[in-house]
């Protein structure tokens, strides 16, 4: 339009013309807000964090050493047996949130009719509202002498702890998300195989899920990146000690989980402040990248059809 | 006449059981959480009353009640909204009105995405180093209510977005034919349209920010504190934190006390969407498009 001086509008240009413009150029400032804030976000964790990966410590202890011991004589910052708390402790969330997540988003989606489908989609929906600290808490004292009587074991905090408490809060985003991506395949799929006699299950299972393969693959993916990064259930259900784990019933520490606990004892600026904001970078890194490829996995559907 | 062969017979059984099995799947999820609210209700209704919301806590948190957390809660949830709703409400007319289909739209999407998916301890980080210290708030309602104003801006942005999405086209072509401006129709015709649903998504927002602990453990709650904050330069309690330090951090406290707290708060959220979730039925019940 900028070409066009000879045509120019006659509008007059009141107040409506320059409340318009100025209108435009606010939600436009709003718009562009959220990526100022993730880059925010980056920066302002980098800068604190920055000089310890820069200066203070060695990246192949960081990442190769089980040794977190930030506030002893001679610190030593390896994150491994954080890594591998964390990774132990969303390793078995998602062994049980995928099957039973999955397996209800397709009873909900192809099997439930009406009002049950109804019900049970807000049921799944409150579950999901439970704040995480109430999770930690409910880990902590039902799940944490259920799993005491149960299974015999001195101390019933831990990565089974942990895992399923984690499992059941990311089982109800995961059910919804993978819902979406099943509703999502056009009934015309649906109805073709029905026209050729197939059942509903062999509808479900030949037709539907093979068409929502992109969307449940990113309903797995936003169910790992939000167990990763879940901070107080982890904390409160998961024992907390620096270790690697050798079986179900070992107490672990997550990456989230040690800065929590930590922040709030260390001095601004030291080595052992600037070493959580490092664990914030790589939490940052990480989840940034699983939603990135959930995002171009369902982008993968949307430019097929 | 119609007369089931064996594949028939054999197929109708697999479909019943497939029918079972996922029936069990979704029970599986939901019988648990249900049982698990029951002890909570079974452990913690006795502990509530009157008195338990309108006391201070006493002697090292071990007896009263929760009042300076509650209203912490109600403060720190109001400055949030405060701060989110209009620049989510804004930012989101700008992906439904004028957004062009243009890299920039695509990347402010992706930052969304990506926003709402960032750990809420990484926010606790960003809030520490961007509110608590660069721009001096220190420890304080102002920093913690910002803090979970940016993890929940998201939230706030994709309902609107929604809302003002479903409102039909029709309705602006007929606004602008009319010789309104882009911006006159938006204020007369498009938000109007799409206020409830767009409430609907700030209740839910408001059940989200009850419920977070970790964005405000170091921005500005704090772990004990019986007075009421003067104004928001102030620390202040919370509820979500308060349950985390008596089943944590306190020795001795009565089992009944956290149960009390930790329904307390579920009661909260879950009234909350549940408001939320009986207001989106009733506007899809009364929608006259």
């Amino acid at each position: 339009m900028r070409s066009t001086t000879q045509t120019q509008a006659p509008d007059a240009r009141g107040v409506a013309w320059y409340l318009d413009k100025a209108m435009a150029y606010l939600v436009f400032g709003a718009g562009v807000s959220a990526i100022l804030l993730i880059v925010g976000i980056f920066v302002f964790i980098t800068k604190e964090g920055v000089g310890f990966v820069w200066d203070t410590v060695d990246l192949g202890q960081f990442f190769g050493s089980p040794a977190w011991r930030p506030t002893s004589d001679t610190p030593q910052y390896g994150a491994l047996a954080l890594i591998a708390g964390t990774a132990s402790v969303t390793g078995l969330a998602m062994l049980i949130a995928v099957p039973f997540s999955l397996g209800a988003a397709i009873y909900i989606a192809e099997f439930a009719g009406g009002t049950q489908r109804e019900a049970l989609k807000i049921l799944i929906e409150l579950l999901a509202a439970i704040p995480s600290v109430v999770w930690g808490f409910i880990g902590l004292s039902v799940l944490n002498p259920l799993i005491i009587e149960w299974f015999d074991v001195p101390v019933g905090l831990g990565i089974l702890n942990a895992g399923v408490i984690l499992g059941l809060m990311a089982a109800p985003i995961m059910t919804t998300i993978a819902e979406d991506a099943l509703r999502a395949v056009p009934d015309g799929y649906r109805e073709a195989a029905e026209a050729m006699g197939a059942t509903r299950w062999q509808v479900t299972w030949r037709v539907v899920l093979p068409g929502a393969k992109n969307g449940l693959t990113a309903a797995i993916l936003l169910g790992v990146g939000r167990g990763f990064g879940e901070t107080m259930a982890v904390l409160m259900a998961s024992g907390h000690a620096v270790q690697l784990p050798d079986g179900v019933f070992d107490s672990v520490r997550a990456l989230t989980a040690t800065i929590a606990a930590e922040l709030g004892e260390t001095a601004v600026g030291s080595d052992h402040y600037q070493a959580l904001f490092t664990l914030g970078i790589l939490l940052f890194v990480v989840t940034f990248a699983i939603n990135l490829t959930a995002d171009l996995v369902v982008r993968g559907i949307s430019n097929k059809d | 006449m119609f007369q089931a062969t064996a594949l028939n017979r054999r197929n109708a059984r697999i479909e019943t059981g497939m029918r079972v099995a996922y029936l069990g799947m979704t029970l599986m999820l939901i019988v648990p959480v249900l049982l698990v609210l029951g002890v909570l209700i079974d452990k913690g209704a006795p502990a509530l009353s009157w008195e338990f919301l309108t006391e201070v806590p006493l002697k090292g948190m071990t007896e009263g009640g929760i009042f300076p957390a509650l209203m912490g809660t109600v403060a720190l949830v109001l400055v949030a909204l405060l701060a989110s709703v209009p620049v989510g409400v804004a930012a989101a007319i700008y992906l439904s009105e004028y957004a062009p289909n243009t890299w920039l739209t695509r990347l402010v999407n992706l930052a969304i995405i990506n926003l709402a998916g960032v750990p809420s301890i990484v926010h606790a980080l960003f809030g520490v180093g961007a509110f608590v210290m660069f721009f001096g708030f220190g420890t304080s309602i102002l920093a913690a209510s910002l803090t979970l104003a940016v993890m929940t801006l998201p939230v706030v942005i994709v309902s609107t977005r929604e809302s003002l999405r479903a409102v039909p086209q029709e309705f602006r072509e007929a606004c602008w034919t009319l010789g309104a401006t882009r911006w006159q129709t938006i204020w007369r015709i498009v938000l109007p349209n799409a206020i409830s649903g767009i409430l609907t998504g700030v209740i839910l927002e408001v059940s989200r920010t009850v419920g977070e602990t970790a964005p405000i453990m170091f921005t500005g709650a704090a772990f004990f504190l019986p007075f009421l904050p003067q104004s928001v330069f102030d620390q202040t309690m919370a509820m979500s934190l308060h349950l985390f330090v008596i089943s944590t951090q306190v020795p001795d406290v009565p089992e009944a006390l956290p149960y009390a707290v930790a329904l307390a708060l579920i009661a909260v959220v879950l009234v909350m969407n549940a408001a939320s979730i009986a207001f989106r039925v009733v506007l899809r019940r009364r929608k006259k498009w």
